[in-house]
C-alpha cells in the first residue's frame, strides 16, 4: 500500500520534511509509526510523545489505533492551536 | 453560510456589514474577531500554518454543526494564515439568529471547534526565535463542556 504521509507543525521541523510518499504493510498507525522510527532516528524525536502528536487519516480526525485500510493520506501534527 | 481561509489580511466592518445584509430574518448577529497578541512587546510576527486539504472541511462541518445546534439562520468564518504582525486581525466569526442566547451560544461554540480542532498551528517569532504555541488545557475543557451539554440535554 502506498500512503502520502504529511507532517505539520514541531511535527514537521523534526522529521525536517513536510511529506513523502510511503510503501508500508503496516496494518495501523501506531504500526506506522513504529516502522516509521525503525527507518531514521530523526522520527524517534519527533514521535518521542505520542499523548502530544495527534493523527489525521483522509484529513480526518482519527487515532493511532486507526486501521490503515484504503487509506490515501495520513497526516501527523501536534494538538491544533487555531482562532 | 461561507467559510473563508486566506493569506491575505480583510476588512472587519465590510464583512460584518455584507454578513447583516445577507441575513434577513435574524433579530441578532454576534461576531468575534481574533487578533494577534503581543503581551511580552517583544513579538516581531506570527506564523500561521495549517493543513490546507483539511482545514475548509473542518471549518464547514464546525459551521454546520453550529447552524444545526443553535438554529442559526447563518454563520461566517474567516481565518488567516500565513505571516501576520502584531495586532492584526487573525480571524473572525459571524452567527446570526432570531434571538441574542441562540447567536452568542453559537458563536461560542464555534470558536471553541475552532480553537481545538480546527487544523492550524501559531509560531511566534521574537528575537529572530520561534516557538509554537501550545495549546492551553482549558480550550480542551471548554470544547468538552459542549459535548456534555449536548449529553444532558438529549438524555
Amino acid at each position: 500500500m502506498i500512503i502520502e504521509v504529511l507532517y505539520f507543525s514541531w511535527v514537521r521541523e523534526r522529521v525536517g520534511r513536510s511529506k513523502e510518499t510511503i510503501e508500508t504493510d503496516a496494518p495501523t498507525i501506531a504500526q506506522l509509526v513504529d516502522e516509521l522510527i525503525s527507518r531514521d532516528p530523526a522520527y524517534g524525536v519527533a514521535f518521542k510523545d505520542l499523548s502530544q502528536i495527534k493523527v489525521a487519516v483522509d484529513q480526518e480526525l482519527g487515532d493511532f489505533t486507526t486501521p490503515l485500510i484504503n487509506v490515501c493520506e495520513v497526516a501527523f501534527f501536534p494538538p491544533m492551536t487555531g482562532g | 453560510m461561507a467559510v473563508c481561509i486566506q493569506e491575505k489580511p480583510f476588512d472587519v466592518s465590510k464583512e460584518i456589514s455584507n454578513f447583516s445584509t445577507k441575513v434577513g430574518s435574524s433579530g441578532a448577529i454576534v461576531t468575534f474577531t481574533g487578533i494577534v497578541r503581543n503581551d511580552s512587546g517583544a513579538l516581531d510576527h506570527m506564523i500561521i500554518e495549517h493543513y490546507p486539504a483539511m482545514t475548509e472541511i473542518a471549518l464547514q462541518k464546525f459551521t454546520e454543526l453550529a447552524i444545526d445546534r443553535f438554529e442559526l439562520e447563518d454563520a461566517l468564518v474567516i481565518h488567516r494564515y500565513g505571516t501576520l504582525k502584531p495586532r492584526e486581525i487573525i480571524m473572525m466569526i459571524a452567527t446570526a439568529a432570531p434571538h441574542r442566547q441562540d447567536a452568542f451560544a453559537g458563536a461560542q461554540f464555534l470558536m471553541d471547534c475552532l480553537k481545538s480542532r480546527a487544523p492550524f498551528w501559531k509560531k511566534e517569532v521574537s528575537k529572530g526565535l520561534g516557538k509554537w504555541v501550545e495549546p492551553r488545557a482549558k480550550d480542551e475543557v471548554q470544547l468538552g463542556s459542549w459535548r456534555d451539554n449536548f449529553n444532558s440535554r438529549t438524555g
